[in-house]
This record gives structure tokens, C-alpha cells and sequence, in this order.
């Protein structure tokens, strides 16, 4: 299924049987980008390129990780972020997905909801967090509310694109089969949209990462954001570093959980 | 029968679908085109019926309207329905109309799923037709991995599995190359056989309409209206290559090739004029 294109073709025909397949090569190079960044920052400390005060050696970095996650309170703080992201997406996710597919559907709706969204998002989202813990307090909901309203926006936008790229035929197949507006949805809509709404969650996702950090630094006891905000004034440097650290490892194991969620729900893409 | 050419439908067989006075006009902002112009014909059950005409002739409006996909602007329709709880009509669509989300199995099982069928009958009837069009070995394949023939195939099984009253197939095979059109014709005229559901099928090539069709419909360009109504002789079973080397055959591409020639003409200067203005 590792579909080569055109161009690719004719070389590898000349060439020898690749060993790896692509996807493979692309798995572990995907892998060894990271690791080949952290050992040149390693070896710039230790040569004295970089300021140990500022920039501590990952290995340095490595050891505090290692203390914070016996002590506990790591796993603390990563276990609260990773709840109110979980939280915040299923809530942003699932209501956009449905007024987004909605949205493609039906021309009224779009043209509803257009402005709205138009005039909304443009909004950095960072900039309604006072409103929000305003509205929210400076509980748990108002975390739950940034992470769900970053992640809302691009599953909205990609699902109702997503919708609208399906080809008119696969409507009129629908309504020729005598589809209920809900088996279109589901048999059509849905399935037609998913490789765009993929997308939006992917951005979605990544745009919770951004705004749980900032969320919880502000009127926070727990969570990754508020580790790396105490650190800073505490001036624990080593201790801010875990903490982007980890948030850096949290974005990317979520692009490769939903890269590989991806193929598994999208079994009918040609490319892989 | 003897004669090449006979005008009337098989006469002692019901109607199953009547066609009276329909007409279909598209408002563009310039100008109202009439697709189709004050058209009434009658289609026998069981008959397998063929439209051919020059492209822009409204045969695919005629179609859309039949499938309930498009209203008439005047006129009407009635297809006689023989059960009521099976499905009006089926159509094979031209291009390629099966879901890329479905393997070939639940995109033939659509209709049926659609229904709530029992899974046991859907197992039956969706693997008598996949095995009919080849395509068991393929059941759990995605259509990105078959070829356009096969997926026409898929389609093909799709609209049979569904046991509509009427199927609707437009310009199905257009999109293939020569080889595999003409073993398309054959499968679909076997599985047909077992069938003898009323068809009607569009088509834009003489040789198709003649392999396939009990009677043609030949249709005018821009209004298009009826221009002749012919009856093909030949017995079934057909078998595509066979019928080719009959010399009745040829007679009969030849008449209907004069029949369209004139209005494949005047599309064309249609088409001219549309574009210069």
C-alpha cells in the first residue's frame, strides 16, 4: 500500500529494491530529527557555546525530569493538563463537528454561521482568557473553556470544507438511494468530511497544547503551565525546562497518536 | 419483425413508465434553454430501453428527472410500481459514484442497508451480484485500489442489489476504454437476462444503443425533442461480439448514424454560437 508517485516510480524501477519502505523511513526519520537536535545542544553546552545558567544541558534537564517524576509532582502536573485538554477537546470537538458538517450541508446555516465564525476567529484566543476566567472562575471550567474554544475553530472551518469538497455525485447518490438527512449525514457527510476534519483536530489539538500552557499560568495550582510559570519565579531554570520539555513531548506524541489514529480511521486514503 | 426497423413498442405488454408532454427549461441569465421539449413516450416493462443523442440533447435532464433527482417544468411521469415496498429506481451514475469511504461490499450493500435489510439477506443478494460482476475476490477492497471498469462494476452491482422497480444507467461505460466497455456490455446483458428489469440507459454511442437496447430513442439537439424511435431485432441472449458481425448490424448503425448526424451538426453550431456570445 505504499503508494509511490509517478515521478518516484520509474527511478525506483532503475535503482535497487529499496530496503525500508517510505512510511518506514519516514517513521524513523520523523524520530531522529528530535534526538539529532537534542545531542548538538548537548555538545554546544559542554564545548561552552551555550550558557549553562540559561540553557542547562539536556542532560542536566534529563536528571531534573527524572527527580520531578520520582517526587511525584510530574506526574501530577502532566496528569491535570492532560485532563483538562482531554476535557476541553471532546467538548470544542464535538459540537463543531456537528454544526461544521451542518454547515457544508446547507446553505442557510452557512450563511448564518459565516459571519459569526469571521468576526470570532480572528480573535487571538489568548486575548479572552481574562473574559474567560471572568465568565469561568479560576476553577477548572475556565481551562476546560480555552482549551475547547481554541480546538472548536479549526474542526468547525475544516469540517465544513470537508464537506463541501465532496464531490456533488456522492450527494446525488444519497438522495437517489432515498437517504434520510440522517443516513447523509452518517453514510456521506461524515466519512466524506473526515480526512479535512483529521486536520482540524491535528491544529485543534495543537492550538489545546498552546492554550493549556498559557490557561494555566495564570490562577493555576497544578498543570504543566503552572509548573513552568512557579519555576520561573522560583528561578528553578532546570525545572522550566521539564516542563517545556514535556509539553514539547506531549505535542509531538499527539501529532503521531492522531497520524496513526488517522490511518486507522481513514483506511480508504490511497496514500499512507 | 423480419425488417430492420420497427416503430412500435411491443404492444401487448404493460407500460411501465408513461411519459406525457414533459418539458424542462434552465433559466441562464441570457436566455431560457429548453433541455427537453414536450416529450411523451411509453416504456414497457421489462424493456430494455436506450436514448441516444448528440451531447447537450437533455437525455441526462430526462434521466435526472426520472431518477427524482431534477422536476419537470411541465409534464409528467408514472412508473408503475409492481411492489410496493421496493425501491423506485436505481441509477448507475456516469462518473465515478462509488463512495471511496466504502469497501466494495458495503458500497453494494448500500441500498439495502439504507432499507435496515436482515444481514443474512444482505450477505445473499450483495454476493450473487459481486460474484455476477466478478467482484467477490474484491468484496473487502477500497475502490482506490480498482480500476474505472471495476468500478463501474461495483456500481453496477450496487443499483441491481438494490431491486428498484426501474434502473437508470447514464452513459455508464463512457468513461473506459474500448476493451473494457464492450466486456462491460456482455456482463451487463447477462445479468440483465436473469433480471429483465425495465432499463433505461443513455448513451451518446450508436454501437452501444444497438448491442444493448430493445428499442432507441433518438433524440434532437437543443430542444431536445424525439426524433425517431427504432427497434433493434435481434435475440436474446446477446452476445456483443456476435451481434457485431451480423450485416443487420450495420444496417441498423447506419440508419441511426443518419438519424444523428444533422443534429450532432447543429449542436456543434450550437455550441459555437454559445461560445461566441
Amino acid at each position: 500500500m505504499n503508494s509511490t508517485g509517478p515521478s518516484q516510480t520509474s527511478s525506483a524501477a532503475i535503482r535497487r529494491k529499496a530496503p525500508l519502505s517510505v512510511g518506514n523511513r519516514d517513521r524513523i526519520l520523523g524520530i531522529a530529527s528530535p534526538l539529532a537536535l537534542l545531542l548538538a545542544w548537548e555538545i554546544a553546552v559542554r564545548v561552552g557555546l551555550l550558557d549553562a545558567r540559561f540553557f542547562p544541558a539536556p542532560s542536566v534537564i534529563f536528571q531534573t525530569l527524572l527527580r520531578l517524576a520520582q517526587s511525584g509532582e510530574l506526574g501530577a502536573n502532566t496528569w491535570a493538563s492532560l485532563q483538562r485538554l482531554a476535557w476541553g477537546s471532546l467538548i470544542g470537538i464535538v459540537p463543531a463537528l456537528g454544526l461544521g458538517i451542518a454547515m457544508g450541508l446547507s446553505r442557510a446555516i452557512r450563511a448564518i454561521v459565516d459571519p459569526l465564525v469571521a468576526a470570532t476567529y480572528p480573535v487571538p484566543k489568548s486575548a479572552i482568557l481574562p473574559l474567560i476566567l471572568l465568565l469561568f472562575g479560576l476553577g477548572e471550567a475556565s481551562k476546560i473553556a480555552m482549551v475547547a474554544i481554541g480546538v472548536f475553530y479549526p474542526v468547525l472551518i475544516n469540517a465544513a470544507a470537508g464537506v463541501r469538497e465532496i464531490a456533488p455525485i456522492y450527494l446525488d447518490v444519497g438522495r437517489n438511494f432515498r437517504a434520510s438527512p440522517w443516513q447523509v449525514f452518517r453514510t456521506i457527510a461524515l466519512p466524506g468530511a473526515l480526512p479535512l476534519v483529521m486536520t482540524g483536530i491535528k491544529l485543534g489539538v495543537g492550538m489545546g497544547l498552546i492554550l493549556i500552557a498559557i490557561a494555566e499560568m495564570v490562577g493555576a495550582k497544578s498543570g504543566l503551565g503552572f509548573m513552568i510559570w512557579n519555576a520561573w519565579e522560583i528561578l528553578s531554570v532546570e525545572t522550566m525546562y521539564v516542563g517545556l520539555l514535556v509539553i514539547a513531548l506531549l505535542g509531538f506524541l499527539f501529532t503521531f497518536a492522531l497520524n496513526e489514529l488517522e490511518h486507522w480511521i481513514i483506511p480508504w486514503k490511497a496514500d499512507r | 419483425m423480419g425488417a430492420a426497423l420497427h416503430k412500435d413498442a411491443p404492444g401487448q405488454i404493460a407500460t411501465k413508465i408513461a411519459i406525457r408532454k414533459l418539458s424542462k427549461r434552465f433559466a441562464t441569465r441570457h436566455q431560457t434553454i429548453t433541455a427537453i421539449d414536450d416529450l411523451s413516450l411509453d416504456i414497457a416493462a421489462g424493456e430494455f430501453f436506450v436514448i441516444v443523442g448528440p451531447s447537450g440533447c437533455g437525455k441526462t435532464t430526462l434521466l435526472r428527472i426520472l431518477a427524482g433527482l431534477d422536476t419537470p417544468s411541465e409534464g409528467e411521469i408514472s412508473v408503475t410500481r409492481s411492489d410496493e415496498v421496493k425501491p423506485g429506481n436505481s441509477m448507475v451514475f456516469q462518473g465515478e459514484s462509488i463512495f471511496p469511504w466504502m469497501t466494495v461490499f458495503e458500497n453494494a450493500a448500500y441500498g439495502l442497508r439504507l432499507r435496515r435489510c436482515p444481514d443474512a439477506e444482505i450477505r445473499e443478494i450483495v454476493g450473487h451480484f459481486l460474484d455476477r460482476t466478478g467482484m467477490t475476490r474484491f468484496a473487502r477492497a477500497y475502490p482506490h485500489q480498482l480500476s474505472g471498469g471495476m468500478k463501474q462494476r461495483v456500481s453496477i452491482a450496487r443499483a441491481f442489489a438494490n431491486d428498484p422497480e426501474i434502473l437508470l444507467m447514464d452513459e455508464p461505460f463512457s468513461a473506459l476504454d474500448e476493451q473494457n466497455r464492450t466486456l462491460l456490455q456482455d456482463e451487463l446483458l447477462r445479468i440483465w437476462d436473469e433480471t429483465r428489469k425495465t432499463v433505461v440507459f443513455i448513451t451518446h454511442s450508436v454501437d452501444e444503443a444497438v448491442s444493448l437496447g430493445d428499442r432507441i430513442l433518438v433524440m434532437t439537439a437543443q430542444p431536445g425533442r424525439a426524433k425517431a424511435l427504432l427497434g433493434v431485432p435481434f435475440a436474446r441472449p446477446r452476445h456483443v461480439l456476435e451481434l457485431r458481425a451480423d450485416p443487420r448490424y450495420g444496417e441498423l448503425v447506419h440508419s441511426i448514424w443518419a438519424q444523428l448526424r444533422d443534429e450532432v451538426q447543429q449542436a456543434r453550431t450550437l455550441n459555437e454560437r454559445a461560445l461566441l456570445a
